[in-house]
């Protein structure tokens, strides 16, 4: 088991849509959320993934091809 | 001993032990360093800093370093005052900081030079770094002159030109495949799984107070003020709040007077995430896709974003966005005007501040300090434009021919 912690920002056309629950309930992911902000047209939710590495990678790259934007939760690390 | 105590959570204030640590365990959100200044402000003085080498390290007293440093003569660049640009945009008293001048031509070595002291300190034998260029030639050297090796990481688009100045000091590099935001979550992986010091994640609080040696250094170089204005440029925002920190902090330990300086970001219109919340009134930088020939501070998702707005906000500052085109006009303007060669993170600062005195927001009689971070050798093709040359036959008659009119 492995954790990562990563950071979602959602589009307005996602913020209706239960993407972290989805997220745990197909990919066998536990989430954790730690801070969030979300409003009217868009939000963003920094929470850690626990589980197996293989089952963390698709489900962040199911997470990604819905839409939502994923980073690490430190921001960008490469810098100029 | 240093000043140092803990390292604070920014957001819920919980506090940790002086580790190689960047995030709050609870919430996330950055650690930054705390420092007993009581016990600081009886140790220092504007006399002791003066007499203190002619480097970054002057300021030792107000840094989280315990022993000996490592150091390849970094800071106390000079603060021109800078006349003929001053005319030009209508400003009478402008000064540049010209912090081309380190050893790696960009100001990454003062922040390198803190986190690698560290890094010794702290029992690393490696250390590393994801970069596009300043700051990995800056790892590269630093960790040449600890003889410590270095591993750095860069997006495989990165200009071959840059590659030089980062590969002469002979660290591990490695090029990535894939995109920056590929690169982005590889490092966040390696960073979990290795022991290495990695200069802007584990040891990023230390790595961000080397920037408050630059705010340091235009105070004293002002005989001991603060400017009213500061033009910078922002890309993860950490050197914006930290000029902020150390004008503060000055202030605080009774070496200069009260701060009243107006903070002016300024970012490449083709990635300026701070600008846009700043304009728009958010509370929280929205990360975008970085689309810039600036590309030393085309950063999408700045780690210090959020804080970087607080201080512009705070001390009735601004932000303002550069398009490219206006920033390459920047670089020249400053080339031509004060003989300095800026980076094109220059250009985006110089082409800012004409903007700012334009719409009257910074005024004329405003003591302003623009920062240039970063040396034009390094992004010459921003402005390789410029090159047009007069060809001539090796005669007189030939020279006289093409410019006798200007001779």
């Amino acid at each position: 088991m492995v954790k990562r912690r990563v950071m979602f920002t959602f589009p307005p056309e996602l913020i209706k849509e239960p993407i972290i629950y989805n997220l745990g309930q197909q990919f066998k992911v536990v989430t954790n959320i730690r801070r969030a902000d979300v409003n009217g047209d868009r939000g963003w939710v920094v929470l850690e993934l626990e589980g197996e590495s293989k089952d963390i990678e698709n489900g962040i790259a199911w997470v990604m091809s819905r839409g939502v934007r994923v980073d690490p939760v430190v921001g960008d690390i490469v810098e100029g | 001993m240093s000043y140092a105590t803990a390292l604070r959570c920014r957001k819920c204030g919980r506090e940790y032990p002086l580790e190689p640590l960047n995030l709050c365990d609870f919430c996330f959100s950055p650690l930054e360093i705390s420092y007993d200044y009581k016990r600081m402000a009886k140790a220092v003085s504007q006399e002791k800093i003066s007499g203190g080498p002619p480097n970054m390290w002057r300021y030792k007293d107000l840094l989280p370093v315990d022993g000996d440093v490592v150091d390849i003569g970094t800071g106390f660049t000079p603060l021109v005052k800078a006349d003929n640009l001053g005319r030009e945009l209508v400003l009478d008293h402008l000064y540049i900081k010209n912090d081309c001048l380190n050893p790696t031509y960009s100001f990454k070595d003062r922040v390198v030079s803190v986190a690698i002291t560290k890094a010794r300190e702290f029992g690393f034998d490696i250390v590393a770094c994801a970069s596009t260029g300043n700051l990995a030639a800056s790892v590269a050297a630093h960790a040449a002159k600890a003889n410590m090796k270095s591993y750095v990481f860069i997006p495989s688009d990165v200009e071959r030109g840059k590659l030089v100045g980062i590969a002469i000091y002979n660290p591990v590099l490695v090029m990535v495949e894939g995109s920056y935001d590929d690169v982005n979550r590889l490092c966040s992986q390696l960073a979990q799984r290795y022991n290495w010091g990695f200069i802007n994640i584990n040891l990023r609080p230390y790595y961000a107070e080397g920037s408050k040696t630059l705010g340091y250094e235009v105070a004293e170089q002002l005989g001991w003020c603060a400017p009213d204005c500061v033009v910078a440029p922002a890309g993860s925002g950490l050197l914006f709040t930290r000029i902020w920190k150390s004008l503060d902090e000055l202030s605080m330990l009774g070496l200069i007077g009260p701060v009243n300086t107006h903070m002016y970001l300024t970012q490449a219109a083709g990635c300026s995430p701070i600008v846009n919340a700043f304009q728009s009134g958010a509370l929280h930088v929205h990360p975008v896709k970085p689309n810039t020939i600036a590309k030393s501070i085309a950063i999408g998702n700045p780690a210090d974003g959020y804080y970087a707005l607080r201080v512009a906000r705070q001390c009735g500052g601004g932000a303002c966005a550069i398009t490219d085109e206006e920033l390459v006009e920047g670089m020249k303007l400053l080339a031509e005007t004060e003989g300095i060669f800026a980076e094109a993170a220059g250009g985006v600062v110089i082409a800012g501040l004409k903007k700012l005195v334009a719409s009257g927001v910074i005024k004329r009689n405003e003591l302003t300090v623009a920062f240039i971070t970063g040396a034009g050798l390094k992004t010459q093709e921003a402005v390789a434009e410029v090159v047009h040359p007069f060809v001539i036959k090796p005669t007189l008659e030939s020279f006289e021919e093409v410019a006798g009119n200007q001779a």
